[in-house]
């Protein structure tokens, strides 16, 4: 491997337009499914087909008055917004995107993708706090109570997944999975990997941060302008993530199903045009995963999320993870 | 320690980026303030009273639990990168170690630590 070294930062320039491009399609792609799935035809007047939506919305949103309530918090309610952007935007630098298509390759990359993960939750949990609104405060907490409980799981997921590597660097983790998929070999994993995922990124049907209903806006009701923009753009960017994430540690990362016993040898430069077409098709897939799941399951109670997570998927993932690490140990030893 | 320079540079241009969107949206939309529109939002109602009260010790119960099984988390992660070498002394080891953390979880769990139901909980027997 690691013939076709690409420069670090000529990916890491890709990797970023592509992601914050690929939130704005994002948007769109979202409104557009949910229309499809609810029978109507959604937003088709800006440009052709309604292409330029997300474009007409960030503009809005420029032009929109910047406010912050009057007893708020005001440095932190500035700085809330920046945090899931921020952290969202560092997950990018450990992903391989194809063989030797990497912008870094740290040798603690899980450990960094589980911690920039958890960085998240600071930026929710500050903004429902410094807004002084009982909704916000109410959202914000409900986001820390359950990014925080998700995490035990993500984390004993990808636990079970390093197992098998036998190194935390996520490029041996994508070079690792060139026979076999970890989705094949560690099935309970990947589904508790992608719930907890779900809930991760606050997506239904675990999105009671923002539960209409109940708490109108949840923790950005008191956000305006470009500050809501962000937080609307750092949703789906997570979304993003994770559907990256999802493919890299349980589908195979840029490999086709089994590609090690039949995939021919051929040029770099159609290796590499390969390798990112199938990359960004399992995260296409993904990303339409987490818009279809959304548009057709309903949203769970708060009690019924923090149960799930606690005495379900903590002992189950656990369970997953020593009985793993048993069977390979029989089978090394 | 070289693998971590695109790293920062990375930090480096989030945040810019970050900045730039604040301060555009600052700068391109308008700014005419009134008392109504910065008070707290509450559905039309005044609001009454501040937002910083006090809220069910609920959250803190489980931000507690999170930070001892995240350092379990922690804990095995060096373990699953070289288990095979370290031999059957430390698994043995591990697996007491988990079977004692899931002892602990069943506990907290049946005392009620993540109790949000909404039956007549905690709070309500004074």
């Amino acid at each position: 491997m690691a013939e076709a070294e690409v420069n670090s930062y000529v990916v890491l320039g890709a990797a970023l337009f592509m992601l914050l491009n690929s939130a704005a399609i994002c948007v769109y792609a979202e409104r557009r499914i949910a229309s499809f799935i609810q029978n109507r035809i959604g937003p088709n007047r800006v440009g052709p087909l309604g292409l330029f939506q997300p474009l007409a919305d960030v503009v809005k949103l420029l032009l929109k008055e910047d406010v912050t309530p009057v007893q708020g918090f005001r440095t932190i309610h500035t700085i809330a917004p920046m945090i899931p952007v921020v952290t969202a935007l560092l997950t990018v630098a450990v992903i391989p995107f194809g063989d030797g298509i990497y912008v870094t390759d740290i040798n603690a990359g899980v450990l960094y993708l589980l911690a920039a993960a958890s960085l998240g939750v600071y930026g929710v949990t500050l903004a429902g706090w410094a807004s002084n609104s009982k909704y916000s405060l109410l959202g914000g907490l409900r986001a820390a109570a359950q990014m925080v409980s998700y995490e035990l799981p993500l984390g004993m997921a990808l636990a079970s997944v390093v197992i098998f590597v036998g190194s935390l660097s996520v490029v041996d983790v994508a070079v690792a999975q060139e026979n076999w998929w970890f989705v094949f070999l560690n099935p309970l994993g990947a589904v508790i990997f992608i719930i907890a995922a779900f809930a991760e990124s606050n997506r239904t049907p675990f999105d009671l941060v923002e539960a209409e209903q109940e708490l109108v806006g949840g923790f950005h009701t008191e956000y305006s302008s470009m500050k809501f923009g962000m937080f609307f753009l750092a949703e789906y960017m997570h979304v993003v993530i994770n559907s990256m994430l999802i493919t890299t540690f349980f589908f195979g990362s840029y490999h086709l199903p089994f590609a090690g016993y039949w995939l021919p040898e051929m040029s770099t430069t159609a290796k590499a045009i390969l390798d990112i077409t199938v990359f960004t098709g399992k995260t296409a897939f993904f990303i339409f995963l987490f818009i279809w799941v959304r548009w057709t399951i309903p949203r769970f109670k708060f009690n019924q999320v923090m149960s799930l997570g606690w005495s379900r998927l903590l002992p189950l993932s656990i369970l997953n993870f020593i009985v793993i690490a048993a069977i390979l140990f029989a089978i090394n030893a | 320690m070289e693998s971590y320079i695109p790293i920062i540079v990375l930090l480096g241009i989030a945040l810019v980026l970050a900045l730039l969107l604040m301060s555009l949206s600052r700068l391109l939309g308008p700014f005419r303030p009134n008392t109504n529109k910065l008070n707290p939002y509450e559905s039309g109602m005044d609001p009454v009273g501040q937002a910083r009260e006090r809220y069910s010790i609920g959250f803190y119960l489980v931000a507690m639990e999170f930070i001892i099984f995240d350092l379990e988390v922690v804990f095995l992660f060096p373990w699953a990168v070289k288990f095979t070498e370290l031999g059957f002394g430390t698994f043995v080891a591990m697996v007491i170690f988990i079977i004692i953390l899931f002892i602990g979880l069943f506990y907290t769990l049946k005392k009620g630590t993540i109790y949000f139901e909404l039956k007549p909980s905690i709070s309500n027997r004074t």
